[in-house]
């Protein structure tokens, strides 16, 4: 792989860029592999990088059924934060935001990064008790956040009106090196490095069921014929119940459409992310200037990546009371997403019934943040069958009622 | 916009005025059964990319609850029924299957 650098920029100005190599190879598959992933999101293509990084497994295969990053790595609002409640929570998002910090220099792929900071808005008494209980979680995780005045929003948020008639700005839960990243580089970026160390990215390849042997997985079958292998992790957000149901097994997961749109681009407004979780709503501006809008799950079970209109509606209306300024924004594109969700609203990264078949879903509306601390801890669980990260996280947790409840802790947002 | 069919009233109504209350037909466990099997009813559903049986409550409207037979993957409704049944009713299997001859239901 040729590096990305200034110098490799001057070097292809100087002959017309053709020298510019695929950032990754598009092989026919192999009769088997080491490990195999399905899905190749964000998540899925972050646990091949680290298990070849971390652990030296580099004969793997990550398949995927359309294209590189096309589901919801793509259609995310991008934001990164770690201020959760609960430690197990806390400790996956925050070694995640971590390995953001250096993702680009690791990776030698720039991920635009953006540490432009967070604030949850507390717009009612009990969101500010909520996010006070967090700042002090926070604080005894090692999470840096604070919770701020709203005099002190205002600083950092001029464009935000405090006094709203429903729903008045109360303070805030402030995480200075929360975000934003640039999610297609993520996946681009990922899939580079993998490439790299040779694995197989095969794309435009739908697994359509789950080999087994005296309950153990010996391989799946494919668009493109068998693959074998004796470790399977299953990465496929709003899919796996339907992967779930190839293998065997049932998830206690529903799927749900999400939804997001963006403005027109205007000038620079804001330069950090908003949540106001109380409404639905959160907002943060691109660097194409475009405002980036995010809004709450439908209710029902829906796998067509669209949603209703009034879940739009009701964002909107909201977040114009809090941002006056957006009101005679024309919205330019508005899209949905299939998000997983279980019981407690965290994610699962477990082994499961069938020997050799690991799973991580259920990241619900909250998975691109995750990114790189989900695969570091669900590499290590498939490479050697245990990771502090994903111990909190398995499928058990439902059945041993030790729930890691972020729906009660964090509202709705995610 | 979703637009059911509310058994109970007979409007055509909106999924504004509808509340979505889950997977139909859960089979209750309780104290005395096992740990699977509360836990499946608590926890596992079904979540099909197809048809679906699903609990609606006609929230802003006549207030009743009721059931509906929906496909996830075209958000088509083939018709709704009366929430005091067990199971699905055989006019409604006739419905889908009309449009999905190879649907079956499941154990």
């Amino acid at each position: 792989m040729r590096r990305y650098s200034a110098f490799a920029i001057a070097r292809e100005a100087a002959r017309y860029h053709q020298g510019w190599e695929r950032a990754w190879a598009s092989p026919e598959p192999k009769k088997s592999y080491d490990a195999i992933i399905v899905g190749a999101g964000g998540h899925g293509l972050a646990t091949a990088f680290y298990l070849g990084k971390n652990f030296g497994i580099t004969n793997v295969a990550v398949i995927e059924k359309g294209w590189l990053g096309g589901g919801n790595t793509g259609r995310n609002t991008t934001i990164i934060r770690s201020n959760y409640l609960q430690d197990a929570s806390a400790a996956i998002y925050e070694k995640a935001r971590g390995l953001y910090e250096t993702m680009s220099q690791d990776l030698n792929y720039n991920v635009m990064f953006s540490p432009r900071g967070v604030i949850m808005l507390a717009q009612t008494h009990h969101e500010v008790r909520g996010y006070q209980r967090t700042a002090h979680a926070n604080a005894l995780q090692g999470v840096k956040t604070e919770f701020i005045s709203p005099q002190r929003v205002k600083e950092i948020v001029p464009i935000i009106n405090l006094d709203g008639p429903r729903y008045p700005v109360l303070g805030g839960l402030w995480q200075a090196r929360g975000g934003t990243a640039r999610h297609d580089a993520v996946a681009w970026g990922y899939a580079r490095a993998c490439s790299d160390m040779g694995m197989d990215i095969i794309q435009k390849t739908e697994v359509t069921g789950v080999r087994k042997e005296n309950g153990a997985v010996v391989g799946v079958e494919t668009s493109r014929g068998f693959i074998g292998t004796k470790k399977l992790g299953i990465v496929v957000a709003g899919h796996s119940g339907v992967l779930a149901d190839m293998a065997g097994f049932r998830l206690p997961i529903e799927s749900v459409a999400l939804q997001a749109l963006v403005s027109e681009p205007i000038k620079p407004c804001m330069d950090c992310v908003v949540m106001a979780n109380t409404v639905h709503g959160y907002m943060s501006q691109s660097d194409k200037g475009e405002m980036v809008i995010g809004g709450g799950a439908d209710g029902y079970n829906n796998y067509t990546q669209r949603g209703s209109f009034h879940h739009i509606e009701e964002t909107v209306r909201a977040l114009v009371e809090t941002f006056p300024m957006i009101s005679r924004l024309k919205q330019l594109r508005q899209w949905g997403g299939i998000v997983d969700m279980t019981g407690d609203r965290s994610p699962i990264l477990s082994k499961t019934p069938v020997e050799g078949v690991f799973i991580n879903c259920g990241w619900g509306t909250g998975g691109f943040k995750a990114i790189p601390g989900s695969g570091w801890g669900f590499a290590e669980l498939m490479a050697r069958g245990y990771s502090p990260l994903t111990a909190e996280f398995g499928l058990n947790r439902f059945k041993e009622g030790r729930f890691i409840d972020e729906s009660v802790a964090a509202g709705v947002a995610h | 916009m979703l637009i059911l069919e509310c058994p109970c009233c007979g409007v055509m109504a909106d999924e504004t005025e509808l509340a979505p209350g889950g997977e139909a037909h859960l089979k209750r466990y309780g104290p005395g059964s096992s740990d699977e099997d509360f836990e499946g009813y608590l926890f596992h559903r079904v979540n099909p990319k197809g048809v679906h049986f699903e609990r609606w409550r006609h929230a802003n409207g006549c207030g009743k609850w009721f059931l509906a037979a929906r496909c996830t993957n075209t958000l088509e409704v083939f018709a709704t029924y009366s929430a005091q049944t067990p199971e699905p009713p055989q006019h409604v299997i006739d419905a889908i299957r009309a449009k999905r001859p190879d649907w079956s239901i499941e154990a």
